[in-house]
């Protein structure tokens, strides 16, 4: 059974249509990278399949739900969907602890121990056990992700959605929460990501999605898409990523 | 020729002799010059004065010490009372509206655009001498609380306007991320304002909001207008009475020193929060 379904989604931001017609699907237990240049709508995607963008038309259907049916509860929908964000977006006000229980207490009315349970083995794995108590402005670019990551997973979530998980981090943090998600793959978790991250993509992604110009140029195994591309465009991007200032 | 080129052909030509002072010379004839002029100043107000008769009017101890203790048991009481209870309210009130501001319903909007441009636009003073004739508008309405309930009401009339203001900069202070953020972890639009926006646009808004109070710690010698009893008086009327009292004014002088207690220490925790905040960010 597929997790998520994407059906002619088009979205406009007044006249200027950034996504122009996608289709696709992301399988239970897949990890999806999407790739391509920056304004090509890629980031758009993801925030319309958690509806933090309200599609102009078309459907997103995930775990069965159609979450572009206007009746539908949203809310309830969207606990299903963990979301990493560029900028991690903590929140700066809690402790570590209190990021990652205040949802599961205030909407799955999970208990204050339970909560604070589930929070620490998230925590655990990814690493940050030791930083509960600190506050999250006391923490690196790359800790602060890893616990953005372990939020949306204490909610159990079906699907993770990834926004540019490094692309606000030093280089040398990189690694620290690309193992974490690596980690997560390997643990069978369906991920959506949105990256720049080619090494990653080519060797965690079982589809790699290149998106050009608000629509679908190429998908398919890593091997294939950025291997072996088929399309000029792709190409192009790819030698430019790959190859910077040749 | 462009000032720029000018400068330009100044600088190439160094050797060239200046002619009259040198700049440092002559800030220095200039700063002496404001020293002279400051204790000319000085010296005529101190000349001009009769210092027998100040000390008379302004410090004279006997009157000041017949205000005693009526002045900190009762006038200072009563103006913190008048101010905290004026500040709570326009706290809620202001909360309030600022959250109207930004709601999806346009007639809030406009509700709360209205009441604010109305509140900061009317002298604090006319807003007062109308709380009097609320009665006339609702025929057997009441303030409760007497002056106490009146003097919330105006104070807090006023300061909510201010505050809502001070709240809507607080509010779009938050970054956008936050609210995606707590949106994405299936909390509602509520839910995400109560547990993650409003607690920290409160905390943006803490320096601004101590400087409220001062304001109104200040505003709440309006309370003089409406009409009050010995044991509701607030210090300015205290003073004002007094003074008349004992036909001198050092009652009116100890009353503005008690003022400046307040005020000074909590301006400068004001600004101590602020310099807190910026270092913080």
């Amino acid at each position: 059974m597929s997790t998520v379904e994407i059906r002619n989604l088009h979205k406009s931001f007044g006249k200027l249509e950034v996504l122009k017609g996608i289709d696709f699907t992301v399988e239970s237990g897949q990890v999806v990278c999407v790739i391509g240049p920056s304004g090509s709508g890629k980031s758009t995607l993801l925030r319309c399949v958690n509806l933090l963008e309200q599609p102009t038309s078309g459907q997103v259907v995930v775990d069965g739900v159609e979450l572009t049916d206007p009746d539908v509860d949203l809310d309830a929908a969207r606990r299903r969907l963990g979301m990493v964000f560029q900028q991690f977006n903590l929140f700066p006000h809690l402790t570590v602890l209190r990021n990652v229980t205040i949802a599961q207490e205030r909407v799955l009315r999970r208990s204050r121990a339970e909560a604070a349970r589930i929070a620490r083995e998230n925590l655990e794995r990814v690493g940050l056990i030791e930083k509960v108590d600190a506050y999250p402005g006391q923490l690196s670019g790359g800790q602060q992700q890893r616990v953005a990551i372990a939020r949306a997973l204490a909610m159990n979530p079906s699907l993770m959605l990834f926004d540019e998980p490094t692309s606000a981090l030093d280089p040398e943090l990189v690694g620290d929460v690309l193992s974490v998600m690596r980690q997560l793959a390997e643990d069978g978790m369906t991920m959506l990501v949105v990256t720049h991250e080619m090494g990653f993509a080519r060797e965690v992604a079982d589809r790699v999605v290149f998106m050009d110009g608000g629509v679908i140029v190429e998908d398919g195994p890593p091997e294939q898409v950025i291997a072996d591309p088929q399309h000029e465009r792709t190409r192009e991007f790819l030698s430019r990523v790959l190859h910077p200032g040749v | 020729m462009s000032p720029v080129s000018e400068q330009q052909a100044a600088a190439s030509t160094p050797a060239e002799p200046r002619k009259g002072l040198s700049p440092r010379k002559k800030q220095r004839i200039s700063r002496g010059v404001q020293y002279v002029l400051l204790v000319v100043i000085l010296v005529v107000l101190a000349a001009l004065a009769d210092w027998g008769a100040i000390r008379q009017s302004f410090f004279n101890l006997d009157v000041a010490s017949k205000g005693l203790p009526t002045l900190f048991t009762v006038a200072l009481k009563n103006t913190v009372i008048y101010t905290v209870t004026g500040y709570i309210g326009g706290f809620v009130v202001g909360l309030l509206l600022a959250l109207m501001r930004q709601s999806s319903v346009a007639p809030y909007r406009w509700l709360s655009t209205i009441y604010i441009e109305i509140f900061r636009g009317l002298p604090a003073l006319v807003i007062f001498l109308m709380i009097g004739s609320l009665p006339l508008a609702f025929p057997g309405f009441h303030v409760p609380g007497e002056v106490y309930g009146q003097a919330a009401l105006g104070l807090g009339l006023v300061s909510a306007a201010y505050m809502a203001e001070t709240f809507r900069a607080g509010l779009q202070a938050v970054p956008k991320g936050q609210m995606e953020a707590a949106r994405s972890l299936g909390m509602p639009h509520m839910r995400a304002m109560v547990s993650i926006i409003i607690p920290q646009a409160i905390r943006i808004v803490i320096p601004p909001l101590t400087n409220e109070l001062v304001l109104l710690f200040k505003d709440s010698s309006l309370v003089l207008f409406l009409g009050v009893t010995a044991a509701q008086v607030e210090l300015a009327k205290f003073g004002n009475d007094q003074s008349s009292t004992f036909a001198n004014p050092t009652p009116i002088l100890v009353s503005g020193l008690t003022y400046l207690l307040i005020t000074i220490p909590l301006g400068y925790v004001a600004r101590r929060l602020e310099a807190r905040q910026g270092a913080g960010r």
